[in-house]
C-alpha cells in the first residue's frame, strides 16, 4: 500500500508541472492587455511602463514563468490587478467556499444516486426501476442553470423559503443562517451526479445479479438482505471512482451555478478575473482548481484500492 | 429405505422473449449416502434440474410442477425463510467455475464464516474457527493464510477447494455438485473428484453430480441417471449402465467414448441434434435420431420401463439389450 501511495505521489510531480505550465501558457496566449482594465484611459505611457515593470509583464515569457513558478512553490501567487489583494487568500477563500458546495452536491448526488441505482438495479423492469430510470435521464438532461432558476422562482420568490443568492452575512458558520443559502445551489448541482450514479450503478448491479457468485450467496442460505450487502459492496469502487470523477467535475465546473446564484466560489472568482483580465488571479485560479484535480484522482484512486482488493496494491 | 431426495415428474419451463420447456417430467430419487451423477450433453435440463431443487431459478419467468421433497420436506411448497434456512444447512451446492462462484470482494474466511454464522447462530470468530478447519479439510496448502486471501489470489484448483469447504461447512445432508470438475485441467480434476469422493464417504452425504463427461462419472458415482432433452432416458447403477445400457440414447452415448474403446477402431457417433424445447414433447424426443424407432414412436411418449433393482429406461424397447436390438434390425434392409 505504501509503495503504491508513493508511486502515484511520484507521478503527480511532472503532471503538476506541465498543468502549471499549460495554464501559464493559456492566460498568456490569449489576447488583451491586462493593464487596460486598471488603467484610466487617459494613463501616461510612462505611468504603463511603469506598472508593466512593477508587474514583470515586460520580461520575455520564460522568466516571467520561472518566477511565477517559483513563488508559487513557496505559496506566493502573486497580487491581483484588480484589487491588489494576495491571489493566494482570494482563491484559498473560494476554494473554501466551492468545497462546501460541490461536497454537499456530492455527498447529496452521491447518496440519492446509490440508492436510485440500486434499487433500479434490484429491481430491474419494475415500476420502482422506471421512475429511478427516468429521474436520473431528467437529472441528466435538464440545464442546470436553467433548473436553479426555476428553482429560485419557486423557493425564492413565490414561496419566500430560501435565499437566491450570496453565501450569507459574514463568515460561514454551520448554523440555519448560513446553511439556508446552501440548500438551493447545492441541489441543483447535486442533480447531474445522481443521475449519472444513479445509471452507472444501476448497469452495475445488473451485471452482478447476473454472476454465478450471487446464486452461490442464495445457495449457501443468505437472504435477500444480505445479498444486496455483497451487491452493494460489488458495485461500492466503480461508484466511487465515478464519484471522484464527478467531484472534479462539481469543483472546476460550477462556473453556471455559480454565476446564477452568485455563490463566492472559484467558478464566479474565475468568472471575475476573465472579465477583469485579472492575468495573476486567473493563473492561480486555474492552477490551485488543476491540483485539485489531481490530488482528487489520487484520493479516489487510493479509496479504490482499499475496496477493491484486486486492484493491485505496490 | 426413504430415498434423502425425491424428485417426481418435475418441469421447468421459462417464459420470456421466448419459451423453453427445459425439464420436462423428471424423476430420481438419491438415498442417503449414495452418490447419483446426472450424465447429459449441454442443454439437457441437468443443471436446472439442480437449479430447480434448490429453487435457485429466477421467479418470474420460470414455472415449476411436479413434487420435490428434500429431506423429507416439499420444497416446491416452502416460504422464503424455510427455504433460506434449507439451503447451506440442509442443501448445499458447488458450482462449475469457482472463480465466479465466490465473491471477489470478500476473502475466503469471511465468505465460509458467514455461511456458518448465518445457520448455527455463532459469532463471526467461530465462523471463522469453522472456516480454517474446513480449508484444513479440503487440503488447501498454508490454510491460515488462506483465510485472509481473496478469490483471485488463489488458483482454479485451490479456489474449488475453498468452494467445497464452503458449502460443506454446515455440513449438509445433500450436496449438489454442478459440473464442479469441467472448468479445471485433468490433473487438478482427479484430485477434486478423490477429495469429494473421500468427505462423500467421511461425512454420509448424498450427493449429486451433474456432469456431461462418461469418465469423471464412473470415477465418482455410485447410480447414473442418463438425461435427454430434459427428460431422464435412463437410470439404474453406473456398473449396469456401463455395462448393459438400455436406451438407445445411452447405447449411442457410451459407444461414442473411449471408455471400452479397441484401438484403431472408429467411435461411431449419434447422428442429428438434440431438439428444439420450444415445444413440451409430445412424442419420444430421440425418436427422430434413433435407429431402432417404429411408428408408435413419433406417436406417443413412451413409459418409463421399469427393469427392476431401481432401475429404468423411458423406451419401448427397454428389455431388450443392445446386441439384441441390432438382431432384430437384421431382417429389414437397411
Amino acid at each position: 500500500m505504501l509503495v503504491y501511495l508513493a508511486k502515484r505521489l511520484a507521478y503527480t510531480v511532472p503532471i503538476v508541472f506541465s498543468v502549471a505550465l499549460v495554464c501559464f501558457m493559456l492566460v498568456h496566449l490569449s489576447p488583451g492587455d491586462p493593464l487596460i482594465s486598471i488603467l484610466p484611459a487617459d494613463a501616461s505611457v510612462e505611468l504603463e511602463q511603469r506598472l508593466r515593470i512593477q508587474y514583470g509583464f515586460d520580461r520575455p515569457l520564460p522568466v516571467q514563468f520561472w518566477i511565477w513558478i517559483s513563488n508559487a512553490l513557496s505559496g506566493d501567487l502573486g497580487a491581483s490587478i484588480a484589487n491588489g489583494r494576495p491571489v493566494l487568500s482570494e482563491v484559498l477563500q473560494a476554494v473554501r467556499n466551492t468545497l462546501l458546495l460541490a461536497c454537499t452536491a456530492a455527498v447529496l448526488g452521491f447518496a440519492l444516486g446509490m440508492f436510485f441505482g440500486l434499487v433500479a438495479g434490484y429491481f430491474r423492469d419494475s415500476w420502482i426501476d422506471k421512475l429511478a430510470t427516468s429521474i436520473a435521464i431528467a437529472g441528466v438532461s435538464v440545464p442546470h442553470y436553467w433548473l436553479g432558476m426555476v428553482l429560485v422562482i419557486i423557493f425564492s420568490v413565490q414561496l419566500n423559503w430560501l435565499p437566491a443568492v450570496g453565501a450569507g452575512p459574514g463568515n460561514w458558520s454551520w448554523t440555519w443562517t448560513h446553511l439556508q443559502y446552501l440548500v438551493l445551489p447545492a441541489v441543483t448541482m447535486a442533480v447531474i451526479p445522481m443521475g449519472i450514479i444513479t445509471r452507472t450503478v444501476r448497469a452495475l448491479v445488473g451485471d452482478i445479479l447476473s454472476n454465478d457468485f450471487v446464486d452461490a450467496l442464495r445457495a449457501k442460505g443468505l437472504g435477500e438482505g444480505r445479498v444486496f450487502l455483497h451487491v452493494i459492496k460489488n458495485a461500492a469502487p466503480t461508484a466511487i471512482a465515478v464519484m471522484g470523477l464527478q467531484l472534479g467535475y462539481l469543483l472546476g465546473g460550477s462556473i453556471l451555478i455559480e454565476t446564477v446564484f452568485s455563490w463566492p466560489g472559484t467558478g464566479f472568482l474565475l468568472n471575475t478575473a476573465i472579465f477583469q483580465r485579472d492575468l495573476p488571479l486567473l493563473q492561480g485560479t486555474i492552477l490551485v482548481l488543476a491540483l485539485f484535480f489531481v490530488f482528487l484522482n489520487l484520493f479516489v484512486d487510493m479509496l479504490q484500492a482499499m475496496i477493491d482488493p484486486r486492484i493491485k496494491r505496490g | 429405505m426413504k430415498p434423502v431426495v425425491s424428485v417426481r415428474d418435475l418441469t421447468v419451463s421459462f417464459h420470456g422473449e421466448r419459451t423453453v420447456h427445459a425439464v420436462n417430467g423428471v424423476s430420481l430419487e438419491v438415498r442417503q449416502g449414495e452418490v447419483l451423477g446426472l450424465l447429459g450433453e449441454s442443454g439437457s435440463g441437468k443443471s436446472v434440474t439442480m437449479r430447480a431443487l434448490m429453487r435457485l431459478l429466477p421467479r418470474k419467468r420460470t414455472r415449476i410442477a411436479g413434487s420435490i421433497e428434500v429431506d423429507g420436506r416439499d420444497v416446491l411448497a416452502m416460504k422464503d425463510d424455510e427455504l433460506s434456512a434449507m439451503r447451506g444447512k440442509v442443501v448445499s451446492m458447488i458450482f462449475q467455475e469457482p472463480a465466479l462462484a465466490l465473491d471477489p470482494v470478500y476473502t475466503i474466511g469471511a465468505q465460509i464464516a458467514e455461511s456458518v454464522v448465518r445457520h448455527e447462530g455463532k459469532s463471526m470468530a467461530e465462523g471463522r474457527e469453522r472456516a480454517l478447519e474446513m480449508l484444513e479439510r479440503v487440503r488447501i496448502p498454508s490454510p491460515k493464510r488462506r483465510l485472509d486471501a481473496y478469490p483471485h489470489e488463489m488458483s482454479g484448483g485451490m479456489r474449488q477447494r475453498a468452494m467445497i469447504a464452503l458449502a460443506l461447512a454446515c455440513k449438509p445432508k445433500i450436496l449438489l455438485a454442478d459440473e464442479p470438475t469441467t472448468a479445471l485441467d485433468a490433473t487438478v480434476q482427479i484430485q477434486i473428484l478423490l477429495l469429494l469422493r473421500e468427505l462423500q464417504a467421511e461425512m454420509g452425504m448424498s450427493v449429486i453430480f451433474v456432469t456431461h463427461d462418461l469418465g469423471v462419472a464412473v470415477e465418482i458415482c455410485d447410480r447414473v441417471s442418463v438425461m435427454y432433452a430434459g427428460k431422464v432416458a435412463e437410470t439404474g447403477t453406473l456398473a449396469n449402465l456401463v455395462r448393459d445400457p438400455r436406451h438407445p440414447y445411452a447405447q449411442g452415448l457410451l459407444s461414442s467414448t473411449v471408455l471400452g474403446a479397441r484401438r484403431g477402431e472408429r467411435l461411431t457417433t449419434i447422428p442429428g441434434a438434440p431438439p428444439s424445447l420450444s415445444q413440451p414433447p409430445q412424442a419420444c424426443s430421440f425418436e427422430p435420431r434413433c435407429r431402432f424407432a417404429v411408428a408408435s414412436c413419433a406417436i406417443q411418449r413412451p413409459p418409463e420401463v421399469d427393469l427392476g433393482e431401481r432401475r429404468m429406461a423411458r423406451c419401448i424397447f427397454a428389455e431388450k439389450t443392445a446386441s439384441e436390438k441390432i438382431a432384430s434390425l437384421q431382417p429389414t434392409p437397411a
